[in-house]
């Protein structure tokens, strides 16, 4: 069980969180512009990266979209912090 | 018969003696006895037949580590499966048998399955199962292997506590190593946990002694455990640590007597483990025996409970460990001879003939070991004790990531160090031997000052020893799993040379013992036969438990009722009196019908009357999330497969939130209160999923200063009255509705409190949401049952609702839909034409697999032949030509409005093939249908003005 510090609420079971997307990914937009490949792209090809990886989570119990940096090989987590522009 | 009890010995109290039975057989033990060291003393040699040869088994060891004396155990009329006869305190009137023997352990008819043994190598059963034919092996099989019997009785309360804890210092295993650490650390001022699986900290101390700091071994137990609990520290003994896990977890299994176990859940800062080690194993012939058992074992069960192994015993060794044991047993009075495979080592003790630069080559008996072969020469015995060395107990440090490096000094694989958030003293990290397990626990903890130290402390040389294929005679490698010596062979002939495949393929160490005591061996010997290191060869993955918990433990008060709550009405006391019947939908309990009698009489019943005069459900668990702010529009715009800022203030319209995959993810209506202020009425499964979906876009796409959501879907209560007497039924109830068209809504006040009227339909039927604050529901409810006698209405549940907007073709997403089921194929492809701006999920629906021919489409399913709906799940078929699923029927119900069977379906080309005929595939029978619009009844739409 992996604990995990949500910018707002502090350390937590990982029970009350849940993994949103890996950060950085934009949604290809407009719709009329976006090709198939960029698209399937955009919903299923992730770098799943082993080691550091910097992903946004959602802590369900209050329910705030955070920027968390992991390494998903050791579990340690290295830095938590809210969406740009977002005061925790 | 040869296991015997010393008149003295031991520590079992001889005041209390505890009557048990064994395979049927009365035997008498002690308090204080656990059920291994009553059947040794008993005399009990055979206590079950091995998992897949069935060939007669004995006790070995003297804990978790034990692969044999595995039994079920009735206590009070209830059957306790698998239980390690090691670890088991004995209580007065236990019954327990032997498990995988029919009829026992001693006349098992399944024994001369040992004479086909070259019939049955390893890998057997992949073999087999793949050959067709396999399944008249199969029950043969299941019946011959296997563990104990399943109780259907045994149903233990739900009672075991579940306590989350933190600690400091953590440290398992109160053996001399973590005592030393314990006591180092409690003088630090740190509040220490000390957990052990023994009934009392000590560990090997318990059997070896000894004198530490100039005292008995007792003195400084009881003088840590006061430092411990003085500094602030707990001790928890027979509490088994059998879990590592992430950022620092430790999952532990305390026993209590009396009591309900407990799972402890304990984060610690930091941890020391201090498991110790387990003896090996040797291998020679027949090294199964009843009667073969490890000699550190025997020595434990001499000195805690004055049980002796045997009578005439042959202990074979390589290492100066097994001397104190040999000279223990003589002094209790059995006839020993030592075998010592080095030409040189520690004096004969006294009474005990030692051999020296001799092997055992073979055990020879029956049942039961009847002699040794030593160097050729056989030596009459009943008990063979044996010594291979030592593996560390390092389950734990692996379990918690750490690695392991091979030792050559110390003939083990021993933790790497800085692999684990976990530090090592003691036998775990290969220090063998009482001074080393004292210094390096002391160290362990930082310790100030001069680490206790032992009088007297033992060599401890060892000579490693391994498996000999060129032995003849069949060497058993895991008793608990039957994998011999040439299995292994086997496994590297065929290709399964890693120790991952050779544990699968083999068994090996998959047995509820996780191979402790034949992991290394396995190991070894593959090692051996592919000219290869042992760390070349490697080592296999631990994983929790480290020993097999009871589920009962782990799920603790979690189960029944309180396993997944579920979510209640505030009017459930009041619906209860009504007559309802409760069940549960999407995580609520709800009234599925009223009344008492046939389930679905009532609820066509009840449908009926809504269709005829007028119905009341209680549709409370309806969502209802509040979406607020001058960002409100857009944000749904968005979130919405239907734009809803077009949306005028007073009125709802119905829409669907689809996954980015273009997926319908839910459907439901959206009010519009106010400029800035709408509600979402999520289906009452997908509350949660569908706030989490508007959040994740209002945090990250628009401005959240803008616009805010409020799930208040538990704050209302929300009654719906449905019928064409509807109107009625609320002027009865003297409830002002203000006049609104179809899918208007309007906030009045009724009694000084706020009240919500909804003209939204699930029904196809004139219908009334009507939402007050929870408080207020008995008001609410009160007057609108009152009203209900007047006009002839009824309370309905969710059944009758099921049927009522079945027949108008009104999906439930999740049953009606799929996950591949888009807007357009439920009838809604408008939209997707329509909308230029950006929505969730927009540009998937314009993918191939969006756009293609021949998708899945909603339609109806009309049947001629006769009352009987068609059976949910179905397979649409063609009725001609070959057999080919194109659909299935997602929805069923017999419609009281129209007086024959109605169907949703989804169908391949549904919506161009209404008015054809096709087959409703079902249990090997056709039955001819008729493909139909998804709405059956009242198409026009005239009935939701009542
Ligand atoms: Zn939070």
């Amino acid at each position: 069980m992996q604990r995990f510090q949500c910018p707002f609420c502090g350390l937590r079971d990982e029970t009350e969180f849940h993994f949103a997307t890996e950060a950085g990914k934009s949604r290809p937009e407009p719709a009329e512009e976006v090709t198939d490949a960029e698209w399937a792209a955009y919903l299923h090809l992730n770098d799943a990266l082993k080691g550091q990886a910097r992903e946004v989570w959602v802590h369900l119990t209050c329910g705030e979209y955070f920027l968390m940096t992991r390494d998903t090989l050791t579990r340690e987590v290295s830095g938590s912090e809210a969406l740009p522009g977002r005061a925790s | 018969m040869s296991g015997w009890r010393h008149p003295t010995a031991g520590r079992v109290n001889r005041e209390r003696p505890a009557g048990f039975h064994f395979d049927g057989i009365a035997l008498t033990g002690f308090e204080g006895d656990t059920l291994a060291s009553a059947l040794l003393a008993s005399g009990t040699r055979v206590l079950g037949r091995s998992f897949k040869y069935h060939r007669p088994r004995g006790l070995w060891g003297m804990g978790g580590e034990e692969p044999n004396a595995i039994l079920d155990v009735t206590r009070d009329g209830v059957t306790m499966p698998n239980v390690r006869a090691t670890t088991e305190l004995l209580e007065d009137g236990m019954a327990l048998s032997s498990v995988n023997a029919a009829p026992d352990a001693a006349h098992d008819r399944y024994r001369l399955l040992d004479r086909l043994q070259r019939f049955l190598p390893a890998g057997f059963y992949y073999k087999t199962f793949m050959r067709p034919g396999w399944m008249t092996w199969e029950p043969m099989i299941r019946r011959m292997a296997g563990l104990g019997r399943i109780d259907p009785a045994n149903c233990p309360p739900a009672d075991c506590p579940r306590i989350n804890a933190q600690c400091d210092l953590l440290i398992i295993g109160a053996g001399p190593a973590g005592l030393a650490a314990a006591r180092a650390a409690a003088r630090k001022g740190r509040a220490v946990w000390l957990v052990d699986e023994a009934p009392e900290p000590g560990g090997s101390l318990r059997w070896r002694g000894g004198f530490i700091d100039g005292a008995d071994w007792r003195e400084f137990v009881d003088a840590v455990q006061a430092e411990v609990l003085a500094a602030g520290g707990r001790v928890l003994a027979r509490t088994t640590l059998w879990g590592a896990f992430d950022h620092g977890l430790f999952a532990a299994w305390e026993r209590r007597t009396g009591l309900p176990d407990v799972h402890w859940r304990i984060r610690a800062g930091e941890v020391i483990l201090a498991a110790g080690a387990i003896e090996r194993p040797l291998w020679f012939a027949n090294n199964d025996l009843p009667g073969v058992m490890s000699a550190e074992a025997a020595l434990h069960h001499l000195v805690l409970y004055g049980a002796v192994a045997g009578r005439r015993i042959v202990l074979a060794t390589g290492g100066d460990a097994s001397y104190p044991v040999a000279a223990a047993l003589a002094e209790a009075g059995a006839e020993v001879t030592l075998t010592d495979i080095r030409p040189e080592g520690p004096d004969a003790p006294e009474g005990v003939r030692v051999v020296r630069a001799a092997r055992l080559t073979a055990a020879r008996g029956g049942r039961e070991v009847r002699c040794a072969v030593i160097d050729g020469e056989a030596w009459e015995a009943d008990t063979v004790l044996t010594s291979g060395g030592y593996t560390p107990s390092v389950h734990l440090y692996c379990q918690a990531g750490g690695k392991l490096d091979w030792d050559d000094v110390r003939d083990a694989l021993v933790p790497r160090r800085g692999t684990a958030p976990i530090m090592v003293a003691g036998a775990a990290s290969g220090s063998f031997g009482l001074s080393a397990a004292l210094a390096e626990g002391h160290a362990a903890a930082g310790g100030e000052g001069p680490a206790p130290r032992p009088e007297g402390d033992a060599p401890w040389g060892v000579t490693p020893m391994r498996p000999d294929p060129a032995l003849p005679g069949r060497q058993w490698i895991d008793l608990q799993n039957d994998v011999t010596l040439k299995d292994v062979g086997l496994a590297a002939r065929e290709g399964f040379t890693s120790v991952e495949h050779l544990k699968r393929y083999t068994t090996l160490g998959m047995a509820t013992d996780q191979g402790r005591t034949s992991n290394f061996a396995g190991l070894a010997a593959m090692a051996a036969l592919t000219a290869r290191s042992i760390p070349e060869t490697g080592t296999t993955t631990y994983r929790p438990p480290f020993t097999p918990v009871p589920l009962a433990v782990i799920a603790g008060r979690r189960r029944g009722a309180l396993f997944n709550p579920l979510k209640r009405l505030p009017l459930e006391p009041e619906h209860r009196a009504a007559g309802a019947r409760f069940r549960e939908y999407g995580g609520w309990l709800r009234p599925a019908v009223y009344g008492t009698g046939d389930e679905s009489t009532l609820a066509v019943d009840e449908a009926r009357t809504a269709r005829q005069s007028v119905g009341i459900f209680d549709a409370s668990p309806l969502g209802k999330i509040e979406v607020i702010g001058p960002g409100a529009p857009e944000l749904l715009d968005f979130a919405n497969y239907v734009r809803m800022s077009t949306l005028r203030p007073g009125r709802a319209r119905y829409g669907f939130m689809l996954a980015e995959s273009g997926v319908v993810y839910d459907d439901g209506v959206v009010l519009r209160l106010a400029e800035d202020r709408f509600i979402v009425s999520a289906s009452s499964s997908h509350v949660a999923g569908v706030l989490l979906r508007l959040e994740d876009a209002r945090q990250d796409r628009f401005d959240p200063s803008r616009v805010v959501l409020h799930d208040v879907t538990a704050h209302w209560v929300t009654l719906t009255v449905t019928g064409p007497r509807a109107r009625d039924l609320l002027d009865e109830a003297e409830i002002a509705v203000p006049e609104m068209p179809h899918m208007g809504v309007a906030e009045t006040t009724e009694a000084g409190h706020p009240m919500r009227i909804a003209r939204v339909s699930f029904t196809g039927d004139l219908s009334y949401e009507v939402s007050v604050p929870a408080r207020h529901s008995d008001d609410l409810r009160n007057r609108l049952d009152r009203a209900r006698g007047a006009v002839g209405g009824r309370w309905i549940g969710l059944e009758a609702v099921m049927i009522l907007r079945a027949e108008k073709g009104y999906i439930l997403v999740g049953k009606d839909t799929d996950g591949l089921t888009m807007p357009h194929d439920l009838g809604w492809g408008a939209q997707r034409e329509r909308r230029r701006d950006e929505y969730l999920g927009k540009r998937s629906l314009f993918t191939p697999e969006g756009c293609r021919e021949g998708r899945r489409q909603l339609v109806g399913i009309a049947v001629s032949d006769g009352d009987a709906p068609l059976a949910a799940g179905a397979h649409l078929v063609p009725l001609d030509g070959p057999r080919r699923s194109l659909g299935f029927v997602t929805s069923s119900y017999r419609s009281p409005g129209l007086d024959r069977p109605i169907a949703l379906a989804l169908l391949e080309d549904g919506r161009a093939r209404i008015g054809d005929r096709i087959g409703c595939f079902h249990m090997g029978e056709v039955r001819a249908a008729v493909v139909a619009p998804a709405c059956a009844f009242d198409p026009e739409g005239h009935r939701l003005d009542g």
